[in-house]
C-alpha cells in the first residue's frame, strides 16, 4: 500500500530536498505568515498500523496535523498515543521488533518511502520528551548547539552564538541562563531543563515539533510557562502534543484527537478528532464524551 | 486516661520470640559478620606487612636506576621497571581499543539476538583463562610465523592482551548499559546518526566509568608472571623496544632473583622483595589515579 500509492503520486520525489517548502501557501498558513511567522509543514497519517513484534499497538489511524496549529492527542494510558507520536519522526522503528504499516507524509512526501534517510526525517521533525534530558557532559551552550555540532558540520562560532541566543530566546530561557551558558546543563531546575530541551529542539529549525507529555514532570508554574511557550511556537512550527492532562489540552491546543482502546490487548484507535472547543463541549462519539467528562480515564 | 487494654495486649505479645532472644541473635550475627570480615582482611594486611618489611631493605637509588648488565649478582631493577612499563603500555594500546569497540558492539548494535548472548558467554569464559595458557598461545602464534626461538616484548603484550581484553569488554559493557536510553533518544531526535551519537554522547557520558574499567584490567595483568616467562624471556639489560629481543619485567625479575640468586644471596632476595613491592606500588598508584580521574570527570546522570 505504501510503495504503490507513493509511486503514482506526481508530487513524490525520490530524493526530497527538505529545505524547499512548496511555494503554494494555503489558507491556514496565510494567517501565520501575515503575523511574521514561518509556514510549517503538514503531517498526514493514513491508515497507520503500529506493531511491537506481533502485538499491534495502534490500528487504522488517519489524522492530519495541520501546520501552525497545536494538535493535542489525548486518551487514557496505554492507548497508543505516544507510540503514534513516535512514528511521526521515525523513532518508533528504533525499538527492536517495531514495525510501521500505512502511510505518513510530511507535506505530501512519504517519510517511510525507500531512499528516505530517517536521520534527515528526524532533523525535520523534532521531539521533546517527557522527562527533560539535557546531555549531562555538555554545558547549556553546548546543549543548545548540540543539534549543530553533533552532525559534524563545521559551524563558525559567531553563527553558533547567534543560533544559541535565538533558540534560548525562542524558548523563553535566555534571560535566566545568559550568564551561565558554560555551566552544566543539568544544574538547572526541572522547568528550565525542559525549556533547554525545547531550545535544543528548535535550534535545528525543524518543521514540526512533537512533544510527549512535556509538562508531566513539572510543577504548575513551569507548566504554565511551557504552555505559553507552545502558544507562541505554533506561529513558526507545527506542533503535536501528547498529554494526559485534559485541562492542558483544553488550554493549549487548537485541535484535539481522542485515542482509545476497546479493551486491554486490543490496539488503540483514533475515535474522534476536531476543534478543541467542539471535542470538549459537544463531541460526537459517546466514548469521547465519557472521557472528557471524567467518567473514565 | 490509659491506653485501651486491647492495644496494650497486642503490643505486649512477642513477635518472633521474646525480645531478649531476638537481641541476642542480632548481636551474635553482627559479631559473626564482623569476624568474617576481619578474617578476610588478615591475609591482605599480613601480605602488605611482609612485602613492606622485606622489600624496603632492597630499595635503593641503585635499584631504580641500574640494571644487572655487567654486574655479577648485583645491580638494580631499572631494566625490569622499564620492561613492565613498556609491556603494560603496549598491552593497553592493543586491548583498550579492541575491548571498548567490542563492548560498543554488544550494547549498541547487538540487540537481543542469540549472537549477542553467545558472544557474552564466550567473553565470560575468556575472563577465566589461566594466564599460562595465554602465554603459550602467544608463544605458539609467534613461533608459527617467526620460528620457535623468538622472544619479544611484543609477544608478552599479546599474551597479556588475551587476558586483558575480556575484562575491558565486561566492565565497559556494564558502564555503557548504565548510560540512560533517553540520552540516546534525545540525540536521535535531533537528527544524529547512530555512530555519531555513540561517539559524541554515549562515550563521553560513560568516560569516567570506562577509564576505571581499564584501570582495573591493567591492575589485573601488571603482575602476571607465567605468560611473560615463556614469551619475553629473561635478560639483564634495559630493552625498551618491544619489537626486538628479550625484555625483562618486574614479575619475572622477582622470580628469577629468587630462583637464581647471585653470590650475595640476601641481596638478591632483597631485590626480589623490592620488585614485588614496586609492583604493588605501581598498582596502587594506578588505582589512585583512576579514582582521581573518576571523581573529576564523573557526570551526574539525572
Amino acid at each position: 500500500m505504501q510503495g504503490a500509492a507513493g509511486a503514482t503520486r506526481a508530487e513524490a520525489e525520490a530524493a526530497p530536498s527538505p529545505a524547499t517548502t512548496p511555494a503554494t501557501a494555503n489558507g491556514g498558513a496565510a494567517a501565520s505568515e501575515a503575523e511574521g511567522g514561518r509556514r510549517a509543514k503538514r503531517i498526514e497519517a493514513q491508515e497507520v498500523d503500529l506493531f511491537y513484534g506481533d502485538f499491534q499497538a495502534v490500528a487504522g489511524v488517519s489524522v492530519t496535523i495541520e501546520p501552525n496549529k497545536v494538535t493535542a492527542l489525548i486518551g487514557s494510558s496505554g492507548c497508543g498515543k505516544t507510540t503514534f507520536l513516535r512514528s511521526l519522526n521515525r523513532m518508533h522503528e528504533l525499538t527492536p521488533g517495531a514495525r510501521v504499516e500505512g502511510r505518513i507524509t510530511l507535506d505530501d512526501q512519504d517519510i517511510y518511502a525507500k531512499g528516505i534517510d530517517p536521520v534527515q526525517v528526524r532533523r525535520l521533525v523534532g521531539m521533546v520528551f517527557q522527562s527533560p534530558n539535557p546531555f549531562p557532559t555538555m554545558s547549556v551552550y553546548e546543549n543548545v548547539a548540540a543539534g549543530l555540532s553533533l552532525n559534524g558540520g563545521r559551524v563558525k562560532k559567531a553563527e553558533k552564538d547567534e543560533v544559541v541566543e535565538r533558540s534560548l530566546r525562542g524558548a523563553h530561557l535566555w534571560n535566566e541562563v545568559k550568564d551561565r551558558l558554560d555551566k552544566p546543563g543539568s544544574g538547572l531546575s526541572g522547568g528550565q531543563q525542559q525549556r533547554l530541551c525545547i531550545a535544543r529542539a528548535i535550534a535545528v529549525e525543524p518543521e514540526v515539533l512533537l512533544m510527549d507529555e512535556p509538562c508531566s514532570a513539572l510543577d504548575p508554574v513551569a507548566t504554565l510557562a511551557i504552555e505559553d511557550l507552545i502558544g507562541e511556537l505554533k506561529n513558526n512550527y507545527t506542533i503535536a502534543i501528547v498529554t494526559h492532562n485534559m485541562q492542558q489540552a483544553a488550554r493549549a491546543s487548537d485541535v484535539t484527537a481522542f485515542f482509545n482502546l476497546e479493551e486491554t490487548g486490543k490496539p488503540g484507535r483514533l475515535i474522534e478528532i476536531g476543534p478543541t472547543e467542539t471535542i470538549f463541549t459537544s463531541p460526537t462519539e459517546q466514548a469521547t464524551e465519557d472521557y472528557v467528562s471524567g467518567r473514565f480515564g | 486516661m490509659g491506653a485501651p487494654a486491647e492495644t496494650t495486649a497486642l503490643l505486649a505479645t512477642p513477635f518472633g520470640g521474646p525480645l531478649w532472644r531476638r537481641k541476642a541473635v542480632n548481636w551474635a550475627m553482627t559479631a559473626l559478620i564482623v569476624a568474617a570480615f576481619a578474617v578476610a582482611l588478615i591475609p591482605l594486611f599480613s601480605l602488605l606487612f611482609e612485602v613492606v618489611k622485606r622489600g624496603v631493605p632492597g630499595l635503593s637509588w641503585e635499584f631504580f636506576t641500574t640494571s644487572p648488565r655487567g654486574v655479577i649478582g648485583g645491580g638494580g631493577a631499572a631494566h625490569a621497571i622499564v620492561g613492565t612499563v613498556v609491556i603494560t603500555a603496549v598491552t593497553a594500546a592493543i586491548s583498550v581499543p579492541i575491548g571498548i569497540m567490542a563492548a560498543i558492539y554488544l550494547t549498541e548494535y547487538g540487540g537481543r539476538g542469540r549472537l549477542r548472548r553467545a558472544l557474552t558467554f564466550f567473553v565470560d569464559v575468556m575472563t577465566g583463562i589461566p594466564s599460562i595458557v595465554a602465554g603459550l598461545f602467544a608463544f605458539a602464534l609467534f613461533a608459527l610465523f617467526l620460528g620457535p626461538g623468538i622472544r619479544l616484548g611484543l609477544m608478552g603484550s599479546v599474551a597479556l592482551s588475551v587476558l586483558m581484553i575480556p575484562i575491558v569488554i565486561r566492565t565497559s559493557e556494564e558502564v555503557l548499559k548504565i548510560v540512560p536510553n533517553n540520552l540516546r533518544e534525545a540525540s536521535y531526535a535531533l537528527g544524529t546518526s547512530k555512530w555519531r551519537t555513540i561517539v559524541k554522547v554515549v562515550l563521553p557520558t560513560a568516560f569516567a566509568g570506562l577509564l576505571t574499567g581499564v584501570m582495573i584490567a591493567v591492575a589485573r595483568i601488571v603482575g602476571e608472571t607465567a605468560p611473560l616467562l615463556v614469551t619475553t624471556g629473561v635478560v639483564d639489560s634495559i630493552n625498551s623496544n618491544p619489537f626486538e629481543g628479550r625484555m625483562q619485567n618486574l614479575a619475572v625479575y622477582a622470580y628469577s632473583e629468587y630462583r637464581t640468586p647471585g653470590v650475595m644471596k640476601q641481596a638478591s632476595y632483597d631485590r626480589a622483595w623490592a620488585a614485588a613491592l614496586t609492583l604493588i606500588a605501581i598498582v596502587m598508584i594506578l588505582n589512585l589515579a583512576a579514582r582521581f580521574v573518576y571523581r573529576r570527570y564523573r557526570t551526574e546522570i539525572r
